[in-house]
């Protein structure tokens, strides 16, 4: 097996080992994303020698005795929201092309420090707003099981990179679901740890109260470890809970459901849905009962307010978070032409640089803030978001976790829904509510939709700081299926 | 800059009544700023003192100073005010160059402190100001306007920012309406700030400079018709940088609005300008093109809830507040309501206080700071505290008087030398050889010289005309260059003339 096809546990393992060099396992991800990209466009920004060079000081601190962790040596892709300091960080924004951050994110200077090489920066909806990557200023990523189709969004980058076999690991982001609706899409793992576990420091901001750093991985173990790795408390982050990381790898070790409660939300099915992607739901959730979990329906009547609850306070915090894109100190600078006045140039640079769906939003959240509307969308948004965090905590007397389907179809062409924005929005009715009420859960593949044979992804919903408990069911489930499918879902992808 | 029709203002008092607003901005003297690491000293080169966070660059996030939340809430507590059990920051969105993220971190609907007062002396009446609110927000960047007459955005032909200044804490305490201060309203504008600016002092957590800008106000003027008690429309005269313009603003505003209602005019409600140069204010943006600033909780930051008990013991722990040290040390020193009244419009108390720690009669060093000082500072223009001399080196002037190695002529030629920076007092009495004359010879020879200058002085005084000894002892004062031992001088001249008094 070629070192692009092993898991990031092994890849760390050959080079604890001695048996491969970082710089090996970097040169052949270099190697197949320069094959495979040009079709993917999983990526904004490679740089083989920053990459090589970082590649070269692992293997040189390795040399010299240095304890490094599991996942040194191990090849990553990081979401160009990360701020890195070796690398250009663009939002996928016209507005921030080619800007140089000074500093690196917690989450990049982490990984870092354990040893983990930057492949590049991957693609995204612009801000993190969208969820295919159709809104990238840099043109839209294609999903690896089908390049017509949208890889996800908005981290459809690194969702469609490491399902490219480009990159082992990626990092995302999660404010609506871009996280787990492009691993649901793109067949492979991705973990919406609990607000607060993960830094949100160097994170270009979307919305500030949701934003949530996550892992995306081909398998339950790797992403575990990859959400150790960057997790735990940040002085840089106000927001940054003090309490231990959840014991996630442990707990994608262990992959035990007997006797573990699991509730189904019983909102999401129905109309709307795919009815492949119900089907591999209902196979999965009898799975979990044959192997010793209790299942039982759960109400959780506020859910389907979530979504508009969502496109009032995303958008509010968002046209805030991005007032800083003025021209003044970094990125674009439009009309500076010596006669226009500080207010025009603003005005003309966020014009050109802002693409049309981040304009949507900002003039929504403008909108939804702006005195005598307030109350009746803000507060009354934040409202339901308390209502949601209310059936969350009632849902969890009952059940340790909760289950739904990831997204309520498979991935669906580029262009289909570029001029809806409200089936757009839909994508991400499942994985919204998590958002809102700040609790963890992850998406795992389980299984193909039998009507287009695109990946179907089971979301785990668990309580604030239960994030080992999304392992455990997932990795439950990963256990069974591959046995049953004699290896990954994404041995099933066409070949690139 | 457009000349405004004014009224006298005593006619303006006999038409209208004023009432005041004050919202006084104090920069805390944190070590750091208050959401990042970055220092908080003034003087900085340009956009030297900045970091990720303070630029508002991509991803940078802010955290909150726990400091900066102490003084808020020590500040609150020295104000009588409630201190909340939880509350939240908020974002004011609107778009200014210095601002780096183009929103605010300030407070809105849930202050720290909230409901307070200050009771301040005016013509020996105590007024109570009620407070509103104290709330902590960030400093802004500080702009330069180049080229244009006015020094002001609009006509500049480029513009400056130094974020130096951006992210450091900033109090802002609002009184409540202030009606019914009459014809003192400027005189009650002014006592307000000082003394709010001594509870800043004492509880040491700003260096209130106002020629820096660590305190400036905002000053709130409206007026209605005798008689009626419906508020009028008011105007609020942004950043005015010191205590005297307070209450010029004041007493300008009062002037200019009566002049416009007398009229038939009406006000609208603008932010003005204070020029110091001229006390008079010009018209700023109007409220009515005002922004929406669409506050929203800073969902950055997590609420501040500061514990009970916490709050508790750092109001135990405030120092004692300047009206309460004012009343003790009167007592103390045994002065009276009005010199009392004298040394604090002079500043002078403290250095009084610290004149008299170290060593001097209470009487000596209010005489000296209020007397020979004041004027020397009145006329170099300074406040006393600028004064190039030390409390203690006051004191010891004061030990020489009353060790009777100085009087207080020669005093005030060691004060002089102090003040010019030939050194300490005792530096400056071997230099200029300032000691009184106590050698007997020296002076029995300058006495001879005297009564051999002045024969016909000394014939009235042996003729019994002893008044006429003045002269004479003026005389040996002359001679000796003041140094002469006065009351010595004269027992020894009628001593020679032979006549006992």
């Amino acid at each position: 097996m070629s070192l692009i096809h092993k898991s990031a546990a092994e890849l760390g393992a050959l080079v604890a080992g001695g048996e491969v060099s970082a710089v090996e396992v970097a040169q052949a991800h270099l190697d197949r994303i320069a094959a495979v990209d040009p079709q993917v466009n999983a990526f904004l920004h490679v740089d083989v020698e920053t990459t090589l060079g970082q590649a070269r000081a692992v293997d040189a601190r390795r040399a010299a005795g240095e304890d490094l962790g599991p996942l040194a040596g191990v090849p990553i892709a990081h979401k160009d929201v990360f701020t890195t300091v070796d690398m250009p960080t663009t939002a996928g924004s016209k507005i921030l092309e080619g800007y140089r951050p000074p500093y690196d994110a917690t989450v990049t200077r982490r990984l870092r420090e354990a040893g983990l090489v930057i492949l590049g920066k991957t693609n995204l909806d612009e801000f993190a707003m969208g969820s295919s990557t159709e809104n990238s200023a840099y043109g839209p990523t294609r999903n690896p099981w089908d390049l017509n189709r949208v890889p996800g969004g908005s981290s459809g980058g690194s969702s469609a990179a490491v399902a490219a076999y480009e990159a082992p690991l990626s990092t995302g982001t999660d404010t609506g679901g871009s996280i787990r609706q492009p691993a649901a899409v793109t067949g492979i793992v991705g973990m919406k740890p609990t607000y607060g576990g993960s830094s949100r420091y160097g994170l270009i901001a979307f919305a500030s109260s949701l934003d949530t750093p996550g892992p995306f991985a081909r398998n339950v173990m790797d992403a575990a470890l990859l959400h150790e790795a960057f997790s735990g408390h940040d002085a840089m982050d106000s927001t940054s809970i003090d309490a231990p990381v959840p014991s996630v790898v442990e707990a994608a070790r262990n992959g035990d459901v007997a006797g573990l409660r699991i509730g189904v939300v019983k909102e999401f099915g129905g109309d709307g849905y795919q009815a492949g992607v119900l089907a591999r739901f209902h196979e999965t959730v009898e799975l979990l009962e044959s192997l010793g979990a209790k299942v039982v329906e759960v109400s959780c009547p506020s859910f389907t307010t979530a979504l508009p609850a969502y496109y009032l306070i995303a958008p509010s915090e968002a046209s805030s978070n991005l007032a800083r894109f003025d021209a003044m100190r970094y990125g674009l600078r439009v009309g500076d032409d010596g006669t226009r006045s500080a207010e025009e140039v603003m005005a003309l640079t966020r014009a050109a640089g802002f693409g049309p769906e981040v304009k949507r939003r900002i003039i929504l959240g403008t909108y939804a803030l702006s005195s005598g509307y307030y109350d009746a969308y803000y507060g009354q948004a934040q409202k339901v978001r308390t209502l949601i965090a209310r059936d969350f905590e009632a849902a969890f007397h009952q059940v340790d976790v909760l289950v739904s389907p990831t997204t309520p179809t498979t991935a669906f062409p580029i262009g289909e829904r570029a001029d809806d924005p409200m089936a757009m929005y839909l994508a991400d009715l499942c994985t919204i509510p998590t958002n809102l009420a700040g609790n963890a859960a992850i998406s795992v593949p389980c299984g193909l939709a039998d009507e287009d044979g695109l990946p179907v992804g089971l979301q785990v919903m668990a309580p604030v700081l239960g994030d080992d408990r999304c392992y455990r069911v997932a990795a439950a489930v990963e256990r069974a299926l591959e046995g049953r499918w004699g290896g990954g879902l994404l041995s099933k992808a066409p070949a690139l | 800059m457009s000349t405004e029709t004014l009224m006298p203002y005593d006619e303006a008092l006999e038409r209208f009544e004023p009432v005041l607003g004050l919202e006084t901005h104090v920069e805390l003297g944190t070590a750091s700023k208050m959401f990042c690491g970055c220092p908080t000293t003034f003087g900085a080169p340009p956009n030297t003192h900045v970091c990720p966070v303070c630029l508002a660059l991509p991803g940078a996030l802010p955290t909150a100073n726990a400091a900066a939340i102490e003084s808020t809430i020590r500040i609150g507590l020295a104000l009588n005010c409630s201190i909340a059990e939880w509350c939240r920051f908020a974002r004011k969105n609107y778009f200014y160059p210095d601002m780096p993220k183009n929103y605010q971190i300030s407070q809105y609907d849930e202050p720290l402190c909230s409901d307070g007062y200050l009771d301040v002396e005016v013509d020996g009446k105590t007024v109570r100001i009620e407070i509103e609110r104290v709330h902590l927000e960030e400093d802004t960047g500080k702009s330069t306007h180049v080229g244009g007459a006015t020094g002001r955005i609009h006509g500049a032909d480029y513009s400056i920012v130094d974020y130096n200044r951006a992210g450091i804490p900033l109090v802002e305490i609002v009184t409540k309406p202030i009606p019914g201060t009459d014809r003192l309203a400027p005189e009650i504008a002014r006592a307000y700030g000082t003394e709010l600016r001594e509870v800043m002092r004492g509880l040491g957590v700003s260096d209130v400079r106002m020629e820096e800008g660590s305190m400036r106000f905002d000053v709130n003027v409206s007026l209605m018709p005798r008689g009626s008690s419906e508020w009028g429309t008011r105007t609020e005269t942004k950043n005015v940088n010191s205590l005297r313009s307070v209450e010029r603003s004041v007493r300008g505003e009062i002037e200019r609005q009566a002049a416009i209602l007398a009229g038939g005019g009406r006000i609208f409600q603008e932010t003005r300008h204070f020029h110091e140069n001229t006390g008079t204010t010009t018209s700023g943006r109007s409220k009515e093109e005002a922004q929406d600033y669409r506050y929203f909780p800073e969902p950055d930051l997590v609420p501040i809830a500061p514990d009970t008990a916490w709050v508790a013991s750092l109001k135990a722990a405030l120092p004692e507040l300047p009206s309460a040290r004012r009343k003790r040390l009167q007592q103390e020193w045994g002065v009276s309501d009005l010199d009392m009244a004298a040394m604090h419009n002079a500043d002078a108390i403290g250095l009084v206080e610290a004149t008299v720690a170290a060593g001097a009669p209470p009487a000596d060093a209010r005489k000296w700071w209020m007397g020979e000082l004041a004027r020397r500072a009145n006329e170099a223009g300074v406040p006393l505290s600028e004064l190039l001399i030390t409390p203690d080196q006051i004191a010891r002037v004061c030990a020489m008087v009353a060790g009777g190695a100085l009087n207080d002529k020669l005093a005030r030629q060691v004060l002089e030398g102090v003040l010019n920076g030939e050194g300490s007092p005792d530096e400056v009495v071997a230099a200029r050889g300032l000691q009184i004359v106590n050698d007997e010879g020296e002076l029995t020879a300058i006495i001879d010289q005297v009564l051999a200058d002045n024969a016909a002085a000394a014939d009235k005084v042996r003729s019994g005309k002893i008044a006429a000894v003045g002269a004479l002892v003026g005389g040996v004062m002359k001679a000796s260059r003041g140094k002469a031992d006065a009351g010595r001088a004269r027992e020894l001249l009628l001593e020679k003339l032979g006549v006992s008094e």
